[in-house]
């Protein structure tokens, strides 16, 4: 347990300040706070995917957008609880990613992130096509809306519980057989891993996890859901996140969330290049930045000082 | 008894006959040889056995059972762990990680600390167990042979399939293993077919050899009268040679 300690100390000290954070900070910052904790989710999804079992997906803003839209009908239609839409967002999106995660196993690598992409640029249009049940371009307003501070304190719970959940799916058994079919397929095979199995269950769970981070996404826009905010960049946000935080790892997470929920907001202001229009050249700059001094993304920065302090 | 046999074995990749007609028969509680010159056959037939690869005709029996209908993943299952040729970990696991995941198909209810413990063993008992929490990439590439050998022994194997398992290995070494092999056979009671070119290793730990080349079998015998036979010899040594 003793080699635990440093991860548990640093769990414990965030844990403190994001529940010390509201009382400080003024209700926009709150906001923004509550937008890296629901980026955090679905960061957290995308990288037990991609991270953990190599499957490489542009498309996880689509599991955000069934997730999202999830709430805001429920909510609509009959006035469900919120935190209950998050369940259902998160059993459906379960569900969907199941059978996303079946078709996938006979692609891999660039064919997959293609295919995924797809998803990304199709599931945002159904809205368009059903436009009665799903609000057409307009969009569908939840029945109740959310203040920041409520946002902020379902963001994090749930980012909690997910980051345990992950943690212990990925431990153990399961965790191993998802990096072994990562790093050599061939001998997860003849070590008896049931690859269909694991592909399909990290393709369920990732999309719950995005399905829960939608859901929040959209009581964060006054819970309206739009077909626009689930576009292909909020898709690529994700993947940039996840790559930011470490692929394969769980401790650069909230690096890579607060990366991709704060940057395109606070790029704006930045002097000389950043406004309206240059916010997006300041983020891709970032981006580029980050990919080069940290390939490995934080959670690699974090191995390398762990090294470091102990040599 | 045979533990595991080839019978007429026929598999053919596009215009090239990969195995053509391979009969073997692997003894219970035996070790055999089975070697050849380059693109004899040997993985092939490895591959064949733990179904990575679909026999034309013909089929692979073991333990009285045609393997014609198993999953690549469930013969392991069966009790047939095997090693590659050119290695095949993963890189981003430690050396215990991969030897747990060898083990996954015993550990479904076992406690994380108890399924550590045994792998912890096996990697003790391939003496390799202090690199146990180093990642699996950049040891040198005997201590990874070891690895994977570890891995195909944390399945409780009956049948172990060791794909040239001296490849890459100093002289020292390949004494080290020669002993290894004998012993793991006799503690874990194993029945072992290996793949190999060191034919010092295939002479002292085989009881039995089979020589395939072109897909063909050529000879099979105890590894002295395999030695002598001449298509043996003419297929190491060329056709040119032998005719001189």
């Amino acid at each position: 347990m003793r080699h635990r300690l440093p991860e548990l100390g640093s769990l414990l000290a965030v844990a403190v300040l994001l529940s010390v954070l509201p009382f400080t900070l003024s209700d926009y910052n709150i906001s923004l706070v509550a937008q890296v904790g629901i980026f955090f989710v679905a960061v957290l999804g995308l990288n037990i995917l991609t991270g953990y079992t190599g499957q490489i997906s542009i498309g996880h803003g689509a599991f955000m957008a069934i997730g999202g839209y999830t709430t805001a009908v429920m909510s609509r239609d009959h006035d469900t609880n919120l935190v209950v839409t998050m369940l259902m967002a998160f059993a459906i999106c379960f569900v969907v990613g199941l059978l996303v995660g079946l078709p996938a196993l006979r692609l891999s690598g660039v064919y997959l992130a293609l295919a995924t992409f797809a998803l990304a640029v199709s599931v945002p249009q159904l809205p368009l096509k059903w436009s009665k049940f799903l609000g057409g371009s307009g969009g569908v307003q939840s029945h109740r809306t959310v203040t920041h501070l409520w946002l902020y304190g379902a963001a994090w719970i749930a980012s909690a519980i997910l980051f345990a959940l992950a943690w212990l799916i990925l431990r153990g058994r399961i965790g191993r057989a998802f990096r072994a079919a990562r790093d050599s397929e061939i001998a997860a095979v003849a070590s008896g891993i049931e690859l269909p199995i694991y592909k399909t269950l990290a393709f369920g769970i990732s999309a719950a996890y995005a399905g829960v981070a939608g859901a929040l996404f959209v009581m964060g826009t006054n819970g309206f859901a739009q077909p626009s905010e689930f576009g292909v960049f909020l898709s690529l946000q994700l993947l940039v996140g996840a790559a930011v935080a470490g692929l394969g790892s769980l401790w650069g997470i909230l690096a890579g969330a607060a990366f991709v929920g704060l940057l395109p907001t606070v790029s704006g202001s930045v002097p000389v290049i950043g406004s309206a229009h240059g916010r997006n050249v300041v983020f891709g700059a970032a981006v580029i930045l980050v990919m080069l001094l940290l390939p490995e993304g934080f959670a690699g920065l974090l191995t390398r000082l762990r090294r470091l302090a102990r040599a | 008894m045979a533990l595991l046999s080839l019978d007429h074995a026929r598999l053919r990749f596009g215009g090239i006959v990969a195995l053509d007609d391979v009969s073997l028969e692997v003894a219970d509680g035996s070790i055999v040889g089975l070697i050849g010159p380059n693109g004899a056959g040997k993985t092939t037939a490895f591959n064949a056995i733990t179904r990575l690869y679909r026999l034309d005709s013909g089929d692979v029996v073991f333990d009285g059972r045609s393997l014609r209908r198993t999953r690549p993943s469930r013969v392991i299952r069966l009790g047939i762990a095997r090693t590659f040729q050119n290695l095949e970990l993963f890189p981003n696991l430690t050396v215990l990680e991969n030897v747990l995941v060898g083990a996954h198909i015993s550990t479904r209810l076992q406690r994380e600390r108890e399924q550590k413990r045994q792998a912890l063993e096996t990697l003790a008992d391939v003496g390799i167990a202090e690199h146990a929490g180093r990642p699996a990439s950049g040891l040198p590439y005997g201590t990874l042979k070891r690895v994977e050998l570890a891995r195909a022994l944390a399945s409780r194997p009956r049948m172990l399939l060791l794909d040239e398992p001296a490849g890459g290995l100093n002289h020292e070494e390949v004494d080290a293993l020669v002993g290894l092999i004998r012993r793991l056979r006799d503690e874990r009671k194993l029945t072992i077919l290996l793949v190999e070119h060191h034919m010092r290793l295939v002479m002292q730990v085989c009881e039995h050899v089979h020589v395939l080349d072109f897909g063909r079998t050529i000879a099979s015998g105890a590894p002295a009268d395999v030695q002598r036979d001449p298509a043996v010899i003419q297929a190491y040594l060329g056709g040119e040679i032998a005719a001189a």
